[in-house]
């Protein structure tokens, strides 16, 4: 085991904190800021009045309450195994095999993360409900419940695991797996003690994305809940329904418990996390093997048909005249001009705040990632960005959104001209979906020897030029992977926009939320499907871009 | 992308408004109906050219909690279209401009603030109503109900959707209705029957209508408007108004406190309770502010406005926090975690 070579020049340090304080700056403002605005509330009566614990007092002995927490974690840590799990074998087949249709399964397993985090649950509803067409196949349970949430939430989380762990698997040295070739180790051992610790990195941080977002998700138990409580839907009931925002804030404080959870362990196991990719390194190429390919291919097909199911029903739906009374095929869910949000200003304007989202949010989350794991000393500074970083995941949008009610809103606040703007939106959404973003990036340049600065000091390169020869074409794919997630996630959110759209920037997903909330699920499917399809369209066109640039810079990958 | 959308609806006011008015821009927060902003829009615009409305809508509850939330800073101008017991929890916030629009005498007494001058007006009211899918009926033997109580039977059982009165102000106002008819002990022991019958409580007071109208459930505690509508879309939906009478609340119009434009703001009130816009509410709701005008609507029951109780609304507004928490004490452990 190598010790890092500290060779850096002072000014080096000195610049790349000026940059790591302006992003630090920017989450305090637009999270931290906000946060403390709301769950301050959690401690004062409707009159404002400080009143210490007695908020956490009502709350612990309201029973219907509590039991939402044990819900909201068996839920959680059931959707985290399956999800893991199944991403994990997913990745390691298009990472490990030889099979057919790699890139088109790798396609279809990414699909859920381009439409709204509603959609699964109306198909669920569609395909299981009392009028559902298999309905028979879950033998008289009911799907309204801990199933249809279970069931929801791995079709949304599964792209965000997957990301994260493709990324931990495609970067292998091909030379720990000669090694152990020449050391007779069999194909089972060498999984356990090369491929297994190798992502372990990886699948920690996805089981941490997938709990976080499980647990913070309202949209899912919403549709699809029927009477389980779990702490999101708590938020939307003493929010929405009573309006009683000093409740929904003690609610939204327990919902932030596991967040301390994950950024701890995260804290703990990047200690033990060494560079996979030495300067010396060689990338791993699989080699054919018959059963092992059909293995894996028939799991990539298994889960691509769960995918496709869930999509083709929401089309199907959207199709139909009046199910289930009526089957006849017509255009009539489309007349997007009687939705909400005025057509399509909604849609156009969805556009724009998801290219915004993806421009200034893959460089704020890049830089800030680079500057964290690559610059040295300041470790309080850097854990406290760590932490800030790590935070957004856990805030419920529904949360974040307030937040920025009376943060942004705020007569004393000088940055209250930027409420009801585009802005504000853009704002609200970079932050929101910060911490996936953030975590791929850090991914990725963890595995990038230190190496390549120390040799760069020694040159007396300066950082940026290293950043931007060096660091920045490597982990070219991790960035394009965190613009295209910032895109689609801007086009597809609801909860925390909800709260912060003008007159003039109403969202197409929002509508999406309405309509299901009105009951006219068959328009709702048909709008979510119309997000899908630009979503897409967007990213098919992203891939091909990508391609032409990713042959360019990423050659070296293959000997 | 902002830029030539800019220049498009720059082109496009120089092109049709050739007289340029300078035209006041008034921000209305509002729950109507999507499908029918435009339209109120353009009718106050036939007669009030040089005001341009900005809707920000949603549904009434996240409209409220924004409101709410926004008290510090009001965005709002008007709220044109928002449950009166929502303009209620404003009222009492101190977040309304108190203001008697022209020609208030002619409106029903029910439908404006009781203070003097009021904060609110009614526009239209939205009624209780129980939605019976006739497929789902028949095909599960059930007797089409024609009373609350019909709905306690044990024949129902698992066959029944209402609105949660902890999320939708739909559900509370069930609730607070029940517990008006039938007196608090017998209301709650009424309560205790129909839980036994309930499928699910919903978040959204629309849905559990849309569910029985889509077959989720045979029958579904919403409101009329929402029965009407599946109805004339070709749902088989029967709207059955119950014999013991039925709550009800009221879309209503308010002044937020400290607009900047006070003078559009009363233009829009003044012209939301004229006789032109009470007929434009009747093109979707059967009871509105002024009920002589009222034609009747299609799919919607006639007995609707004798059947509506004398609801009380500061009563319900009073004793909200205790009927909830009673309400959750009582079923909402449905969602006990089992096992």
């Amino acid at each position: 085991m190598k010790t890092p070579i500290k060779a850096k020049t002072s000014r080096d340090d000195r610049q790349m904190l000026v940059f790591m304080g302006v992003i630090a700056c920017y989450l305090f403002v637009a999270l931290a800021l906000p946060l403390y605005a709301i769950l301050s509330k959690s401690f004062k009566n409707d009159d404002g009045e400080f009143v210490g614990l007695a908020n956490y007092l009502e709350y612990f002995n309201t029973p219907s309450l509590t039991y939402s927490i044990q819900n909201s974690l068996t839920i959680s840590i059931i959707t985290t195994l399956i999800s893991v799990t199944i991403a994990f074998t997913l990745a390691y087949g298009l990472s490990r095999s030889c099979m057919r249709f790699k890139g088109l399964f790798k396609i279809i397993a990414l699909v859920p993360i381009l439409v709204p985090s509603l959609l699964p649950g109306i198909a669920l509803i569609y395909l299981f409900g009392r009028q559902g067409m298999i309905r028979g196949l879950l033998f008289g349970h009911d799907i309204y419940g801990p199933i249809g949430i279970v069931i929801s939430e791995v079709f949304f989380t599964l792209p965000h695991a997957l990301i994260i762990i493709m990324t931990a698997l495609s970067i292998a040295d091909a030379r720990l797996y000669e090694a152990a070739q020449s050391l007779n180790a069999g194909k089972i051992k060498t999984f356990f003690t090369v491929t297994l610790p190798g992502a372990r990195y990886g699948l920690i941080s996805a089981g941490f994305v997938v709990f976080t977002l499980t647990i913070t998700d309202f949209g899912a138990p919403k549709v699809i809940g029927g009477d389980f409580n779990v702490l999101a839907t708590d938020i939307y009931k003493q929010v929405i329904g009573q309006q009683n925002f000093e409740m929904g804030a003690v609610v939204s404080l327990i919902l932030l418990l596991p967040a301390g959870v994950a950024f701890t362990v995260d804290r703990i196991m990047q200690r033990k996390q060494v560079a996979l990719l030495s300067a010396r390194a060689v990338a791993y190429e699989p080699k054919p093997s018959t059963s092992f390919d059909w293995i894996m291919f028939c799991w990539a097909t298994i889960v691509s048909i769960f995918i496709l199911t869930i999509l083709g029903t929401c089309q199907y739906a959207a199709l139909i005249k009046f199910y289930p009374y009526d089957l006849t095929l017509s255009l009539n869910n489309y007349q997007f001009d009687l939705m909400d949000g005025g057509g399509w200003e909604s849609f156009y304007n969805s556009l724009e705040l998801a290219c915004w989202t993806a421009v200034i949010g893959t460089v704020l989350v890049f830089l800030g990632a680079y500057m964290v794991e690559k610059g040295k000393g300041f470790h309080l500074g850097r854990n406290l960005f760590q932490f800030l970083a790590m935070l957004p995941m856990a805030v419920p949008g529904l949360v974040l959104g307030l937040a920025y009610i009376f943060f942004f809103n705020s007569p004393n606040n000088p940055l209250n001209f930027l409420y009801h703007t585009m802005a504000i939106l853009v704002i609200s959404t970079v932050t929101h979906f910060y911490t996936v973003a953030h975590l791929t990036a850090v991914t990725a340049l963890k595995q990038m020897d230190p190496e390549f600065e120390s040799v760069a000091a020694s040159l007396k390169t300066p950082f940026y030029r290293t950043f931007t020869r060096i660091t920045a074409p490597v982990c070219l794919p991790a960035i394009l992977d965190i613009s295209i997630y910032l895109f689609v996630n801007a086009m597809t959110t609801v909860s925390a926009v909800v709260f912060l759209y003008g007159p003039h920037t109403s969202l197409a997903s929002v509508a999406v939320l309405n309509m299901d909330d009105a009951g006219d699920i068959a328009p709702a499917a048909a709008m979510g499907m119309m997000i899908f399809y630009t979503n897409a369209s967007v990213r098919i066109l992203h891939g091909l871009l990508s391609r032409g640039v990713l042959r360019k810079t990423q050659s070296w990958r293959s000997r | 992308m902002k830029f030539t959308k800019f220049l498009a609806a720059a082109v496009m006011t120089g092109v049709m408004a050739s007289p340029v008015f300078a035209a006041t821009e008034l921000t209305v927060y509002t729950a109507v109906e999507a499908e029918d902003l435009k339209k109120y829009a353009e009718r106050f615009n036939e007669d009030h050219p040089d005001i341009n409305i900005n809707w920000v809508r949603d549904s009434t509850g996240i409209v409220t909690a924004k409101l709410l939330a926004e008290k510090e800073n009001p965005q709002a101008d008007v709220i044109w279209g928002l449950a009166a017991t929502s303009l209620l929890l404003m009222k009492s916030e101190d977040m309304l401009e108190p203001y008697a629009p022209a020609g208030l005498d002619e409106l029903d007494p029910k439908f404006r603030d009781k203070s003097d001058p009021p904060t609110w007006t009614g526009m239209d009211a939205w009624v209780a109503a129980i939605c019976v899918n006739t497929v789902e009926s028949e095909a599960n033997n059930l007797p089409m109900p024609s009373s609350w109580q019909d709905l306690t039977d044990p024949v129902y059982a698992g066959h029944i959707a209402m609105p949660n009165p902890s999320s939708s102000g739909t559900g509370f106002l069930d609730v607070s209705s029940w517990l008006q008819i039938f007196g608090e002990d017998d209301g709650w022991a009424f309560m205790d029957g129909l839980h036994q019958n309930i499928h699910h409580y919903t978040h959204s007071g629309s849905k559990p209508c849309k569910q029985a109208a889509s077959g989720e459930v045979a029958i579904g505690v919403s409101f009329a408007f929402r029965g009407a509508k599946s109805k004339a879309s070709g749902a088989p939906l029967e709207i059955i108004i119950p014999s013991e009478g039925i709550g009800w609340d009221m879309e209503a119009t308010a002044i937020v406190k400290g607009t900047d434009n006070m003078e559009a703001a009363k233009t829009l009130v003044d012209w939301s309770i004229t006789d032109k816009a009470n007929q434009m509410y009747n093109e979707g709701y059967a009871v509105i502010g002024k009920q002589a005008l009222a034609m009747p609507v299609e799919h919607f029951p006639s007995n609707i406005p004798e059947s509506m109780i004398d609801n009380d609304f500061e009563w319900a507004a009073n004793n909200r926090k205790r009927i909830l928490a009673e309400w959750q004490k009582r079923y909402d452990s449905k969602s006990e975690p089992k096992g």
